[in-house]
């Protein structure tokens, strides 16, 4: 996984609540084996126009957030199924900041295996940052995840919670496999007391 | 040694299941059966080839297709779609080279994820049970820890049998009273939505208790547990009780003879103590709820069969006055208008949500001896092979088809939108599946849930239409 530090960037608002995996990569294109190529479907039901062209109502295909790394919305964020192609897609965009009021628990947890930071800010934060993105090009938000805050064209500083662990995991591009197999012995001794006691789970 | 204190179905098997805890409370949670289909399975097992990994116990894990195939008789001849068909190749090589077992396309046992699991006997009580799915919620009904996971924590799973948790809190609805008649557990779950919202379970894991929870059968327990997730929980919950005893007994890979005695003395000691605390309650009574059909775009947008369309200008707030407005454009509505006057165009019975033995007999006591209205293509796919046999072995097919609706083979058809099964922009379905986002069932399609009793009732009306005006014809 690649590691998060410190993100400068422009930012795309989307004003809407419970966005769904579903609308953020349409079930239709998750055929594909492999984690990479799905930034082009992101989105796709609003992107694209029947006939495959550009809808240029749709944020991400404005000027300048078709370069947008950093995405803002309101609550409940990637509702709905949990494929992990949510991520790997916005992602593939370049988007690997997500801010919003609350996340959906799945899609919370896959943007951390994929170094797609989730932000919670409080709704109201999120309008105001919504508000900056209209400045235009030059109007680049930090999330700098090492001291935690969101900074604002404006220089002001917005402090955001996240997981210790998680925080941890992102900063240094941990793959949690690797940490969990420094547990091997205690998995060992979980399987070999539960065996006993409940034969039944094994074959 | 002290009392212990008292603890919730969830608590106790959360318990029974922690490996170790981390220093900032962070557990590492065994998991006892691990699920897996052809969607988000491949990037999993890539990672652990990239990484020389094995998979620690292919004997709790288990393989099949469900979300690629055609539900109809070209599924015989090979899958049309050459990337549908790669991605079921690539999960039968995986199984191979892993030694997953596998339920292949063309076996009896073949059909939805979260139908086989619980009928084939290898969902149980007392168990932690993922699957790259967000509806796995739906083995929850066993009386089992049961969530959806993403592909990276698939690879965790395959990988170390465990995942990293941080504990749910509880919360509790309950549903006291007597069901209506025409009302299932399609109309409590949609219900409860409505009440909680698509986020009010967000953080928690939901059990469902009171006496109409009791009084439904299995399946009728899968559908509200397998919804659970469109209210935000990652878990929905049922404590085991003679029901599920009694279903087990009756599954081909449940534990048998003494394993079986042993097993019941676990799970009779699950259910939550009396005095356990929820971090949340809501309860509701069951003779208040109508049958439910859902007018908008996520499932809390879902009203009576008698409601009307809302008005979004009736709404204050700014952002919920444009989402409604959002949902009502999108959806073809006028505000005001009666939800029974809604012309469909296709009937969906299946899903992972209702598509067990229980669903396709209610929605053939609707349908006996009446008419699909002529405009309506009705479409009913059994949850499973096995599903099938059963249904074809009590003659339900036969009253299906002369009813006018397809008998189809099983699979996750058109729930999604990503197999052959969907809908074309602008058509409206009765459906009896999970999710009514936009697109979900096909780019434009135009979805509204409902029980699988509502479902047929709409496809003989060729409208949204009220179960309670179409009384069964004699029994089936």
């Amino acid at each position: 996984m690649q590691a998060f530090t410190k993100l400068t960037g422009i930012a795309a608002p989307l004003p809407k609540a419970n966005v769904d995996t579903d609308q953020i990569i349409p079930a239709r294109f998750l055929k594909s084996i492999s984690r990479l190529g799905f930034g082009k479907n992101l989105f796709a039901n609003f992107r694209y126009e029947e006939d495959g062209s550009e809808n240029l109502d749709f944020v991400l295909n404005q000027e300048p957030y078709r370069r947008a790394e950093v995405l803002i919305a309101f609550e409940n964020f990637g509702c709905g199924s949990s494929r992990e192609h949510a991520p790997w897609a916005l992602l593939d965009f370049g988007i690997r900041c997500v801010i919003a009021p609350d996340f959906a628990d799945i899609f919370h947890n896959n943007c951390f295996k994929n170094g797609v930071l989730p932000v919670r800010l409080p709704r109201e934060i999120c309008e105001k940052l919504m508000e900056d993105t209209k400045m235009g090009g030059n109007a680049r938000i930090s999330v700098d995840l090492e001291r935690q805050v969101v900074v604002r064209p404006n220089g002001e500083e917005i402090p955001f919670q996240i997981d210790p662990l998680r925080r941890h995991l992102m900063l240094n591009g941990l793959d949690d496999i690797d940490q969990t197999m420094q547990h091997a012995p205690a998995i060992d001794g979980f399987e070999a007391r539960q065996r006993a006691a409940q034969p039944w789970l094994y074959a | 040694m002290s009392a212990q204190k008292p603890r919730t179905l969830f608590d106790k098997i959360w318990d029974a299941h922690v490996v170790e805890t981390l220093p900032d409370g962070t557990a590492l949670l065994y998991i006892d059966l691990h699920l897996t289909h052809e969607v988000t399975t491949p990037q999993a097992f890539d990672g652990l080839r990239a990484a020389g990994r094995k998979v620690r116990r292919p004997d709790a894990t288990l393989a099949v297709v469900d979300h690629n195939i055609a539900t109809d008789d070209s599924r015989r001849t090979g899958i049309v779609d050459p990337e549908s068909r790669l991605q079921v190749e690539t999960l039968e090589k995986n199984v191979v080279e892993f030694g997953v077992p596998y339920i292949p396309l063309l076996d009896d046992r073949q059909g939805i994820v979260h139908v086989i699991g619980p009928e084939l006997g290898r969902s149980l009580p007392g168990m932690t049970i993922v699957c790259g799915d967000s509806h796995t919620s739906t083995h929850g009904a066993m009386g089992a820890l049961a969530f959806g996971i993403g592909t990276s924590e698939v690879e965790h799973v395959l990988a170390t049998q465990t995942l990293l948790q941080k504990p749910a809190k509880n919360m509790r609805v309950s549903v006291d009273g007597n069901l209506a008649f025409g009302c299932s557990g399609k109309d409590i779950v949609l219900a409860i939505i409505g009440k909680i919202g698509t986020a009010g379970g967000t953080g928690y894991v939901i059990e469902f208790a009171g006496d109409a929870i009791r009084a439904l059968d299995m399946a009728g327990r899968m559908t509200v547990c397998n919804m659970t997730i469109e209210g935000g929980a990652r878990a929905g919950m049922v404590a085991p009780d003679q029901t599920t005893f009694d279903y087990i007994a009756k599954t081909p890979d449940g534990p048998k003879g003494d394993a079986f005695k042993r097993a019941l003395e676990w799970w009779k000691t699950l259910p939550t103590d009396a005095s356990a605390h929820f971090d949340k309650e809501l309860s509701l009574a069951a003779h208040e709820i109508a049958p439910q059909v859902t007018w908008g775009t996520n499932p809390e947008a879902v009203l009576p069969i008698t409601g009307i369309v809302p008005t979004p200008g009736d709404e204050a707030d700014e952002a919920k006055r444009a989402q409604l407005q959002r949902m009502v454009d999108y959806m073809g509505l006028t505000p005001g208008q009666r939800l029974t006057e809604l012309k469909v165009d296709v009937v969906f019975i299946g899903s992972c949500t209702n598509s067990r033995i229980e669903d396709i007999r209610a929605a053939a006591a609707i349908a006996k001896g009446r008419r699909v209205a002529d405009h309506v293509r009705a479409l009913v796919v059994p949850g499973s092979g096995l599903v099938k046999k059963q249904a074809e072995a009590e003659g339900l097919d036969r009253i299906l088809r002369e009813a006018g609706f397809e008998w189809r083979e099983a699979g996750c058809s058109m729930c999604l939108g990503m197999n052959p099964d969907k809908l074309t922009p602008g058509q409206r379905s009765a459906s009896t599946s999970n999710r009514n986002f936009e697109g979900r069932q096909g780019p434009g399609g135009r979805t509204h849930l409902l029980s699988p009793a509502m479902a047929a009732t709409a496809a003989l009306a060729g409208h949204l239409a009220d179960v309670r005006d179409y009384q069964p014809k004699g029994p089936l």
